[in-house]
């Protein structure tokens, strides 16, 4: 074998992981019924795959090829440990009988495998912060390396709630499949929290804090896409299109030296037209079906903002409206800010701040920066300096650690008058 | 009249201790109890680490991670259930009509293992149907 033809089977084995490894994972997992024996088999496959082609050549369905080397290394195993532990000589002969039937191969089995994965890896019985980490790792397959960069912690922490989470399955025994359809609304919720958590820890990643951060916002995209693709429910389209009319001001958000830029003073024609439209068609699809809920709202109040050619030219009307549906769909003092804020953009910045002092009053949102950070920004509109100053002041207290936001809020309070 | 007699322990100190009794003095506890009889049912559960917790309210059911925490709950009652997995296990819990003001905490309950079985049960069953 020549240096050179190795190098290209090697090339060619890279590609055919980075395009199945996920699919082959998803279904070893379902033959096997155990992640470390599947992440195991997947390994042993594609070991034996660089060999093997290198031999014979790439087979003509790789993946099926890759799912049947996995689970044979996989009995192989089991028939080994079972010399030491005799249960494992039963688990195996079950493993090879219950496979026949269950044998890879049609695309459709494959992708339920991969709605099977996701949903197991976001299921609600496991801790929010472990059902990121695990689907991050089986589903997109980041390593924990990656996953420990992207949310500031140790690979060691990642790694310690991935193997939590694993036999919590296992010993608690959440099955592996797609919920039924009683149950898919709330399961449905789970998984769409995931990816748009994973989502907003990209996106609300500080500049130059590191590119993965920008990764995770894709991954989470790639996430939306695939769940659309897979089960077309109006919220995860409208999860779907939250994420890509986001997505399409990146490269608007920050100065070029790294400070924020508010939605009413970015650049509009630095927004991405085809993530807009996509986003657009998708909010439209959601709506449609009368069945949309929170996603869906938001993502329509963003294709409003997407559309409009200023801030001063956006239709305040209609999303002040949708926010009213929003508040009633899912009440949140978060959501009454918002609300507030776009009610001050078409009714004046002082009906707006009795909306946001109203809630403070109330005892909600005390602590929250955005909601000083939007006072202090009314206050500046009506010219009442003093008020605005104590409240960027406020403001700024409360965002010790969000470098970005307190450089904004800094600068707004250096420009204010007297 | 019947009793319910909970077992409450410090987990990590259960199985940690000089006195910390081993699976095979449970088993032939309960045996004895069984002979004499008066034993209805008697469980291990699994580690609090496999707890899930179902509450329902407005007639919408929430699923969380871990034991139920609130202080001013008290226990008022059980079920043992056999559910295929845990999915069933918490469409059954969400049905108990207290579960509209309380929490159901849904635990898998532990097999003994006495000496001649071996430590890991089989994994693979549920998942693979």
């Amino acid at each position: 074998m020549s240096e050179q033809s190795a190098q290209q089977m090697r090339e060619v084995v890279d590609s055919v992981y980075r395009n199945e490894s996920r699919r082959v994972l998803a279904t070893l997992i379902r033959l096997l019924g155990d992640f470390e024996l599947a992440e195991e088999a997947l390994h042993d496959a594609f070991a034996a795959a660089m060999q093997q082609w290198q031999r014979d050549g790439v087979p003509a369905n790789p993946r099926a090829w890759l799912v049947s080397a996995g689970r044979f290394k996989a009995i192989d195993s089991l028939r080994r440990r079972a010399r030491f532990d005799a249960s494992q000589t039963e688990l195996a002969r079950q493993i090879e009988a219950d496979n026949e039937e269950a044998a890879p191969g049609e695309d459709e089995d494959v992708e339920d495998d991969r709605l099977r994965l996701i949903f197991t890896c976001c299921h609600p019985a496991l801790p929010p912060h472990a059902q990121v980490a695990l689907t991050l790792r089986e589903v997109c397959g980041l390593t924990t390396e990656e996953i420990a960069r992207a949310f500031l912690t140790t690979p060691t922490t990642v790694a310690q709630r991935i193997v939590r989470a694993k036999a919590k399955i296992r010993d608690a025994r959440i099955p592996y499949q797609v919920p039924s359809r009683d149950a898919l609304p709330e399961r449905m919720d789970s998984v769409l929290r995931v990816v748009y958590l994973v989502f907003n820890e990209g996106y609300s990643a500080s500049f130059g804090e590191s590119l993965t951060r920008d990764d995770l916002s894709r991954e989470a995209i790639r996430l939306g896409r695939l769940l659309v693709e897979l089960l077309p429910e109006p919220e995860a389209m409208g999860l779907l299109a939250l994420m890509l009319l986001h997505e399409s001001r990146r490269s608007a958000r920050f100065t070029s030296a790294g400070a924020l830029i508010l939605l009413s003073d970015q650049d509009r024609s630095l927004w991405d037209i085809e993530r807009i439209a996509e986003g657009g068609a998708l909010v439209e699809r959601a709506l449609l079906s009368r069945r949309f809920g929170p996603y869906t709202l938001q993502a329509a109040i963003a294709a409003v903002h997407a559309e409009a050619p200023s801030a001063d030219d956006t239709d305040w009307e209609q999303i002040v409206g949708l926010y009213d549906v929003l508040a009633r769909v899912e009440s949140s003092p978060v959501i009454e800010l918002n609300r507030a804020v776009a009610v001050a953009m078409h009714h004046g910045p002082a009906v707006g701040l009795a909306i946001i002092d109203a809630i403070l009053e109330r005892g909600d949102l005390l602590d929250y920066h955005l909601a000083h950070a939007a006072r202090a920004d009314l206050y500046r509109r009506l010219g009442r300096n003093g008020e605005a100053r104590i409240a960027y002041r406020r403001a700024l207290e409360l965002t010790r650690h969000q470098q970005q936001e307190r450089q904004f809020l800094e600068q707004r309070l250096k420009e204010l008058p007297g | 009249m019947k009793y319910l007699c909970l077992v409450y322990s410090e987990e990590s100190a259960l199985h940690a201790l000089p006195d910390s009794p081993r699976d095979e003095e449970c088993l032939a506890y309960a045996e004895s109890v069984h002979e004499s009889g008066r034993m209805i049912a008697a469980e291990a559960l699994e580690s609090v680490q496999t707890a899930t917790t179902v509450r329902v309210r407005n007639g919408k059911s929430t699923i969380t991670d871990g034991p139920f925490a609130e202080t001013k709950e008290q226990l008022a009652g059980f079920y043992l259930v056999d559910a295929r997995d845990l999915n069933e296990a918490i469409q059954i819990a969400a049905k108990i009509p207290a579960a509209r003001v309380g929490s159901v905490e849904v635990r898998p309950v532990r097999e003994l293992v006495t000496s001649e079985r071996p430590e890991d049960a089989p994994l693979a069953q549920n998942a693979t149907r």
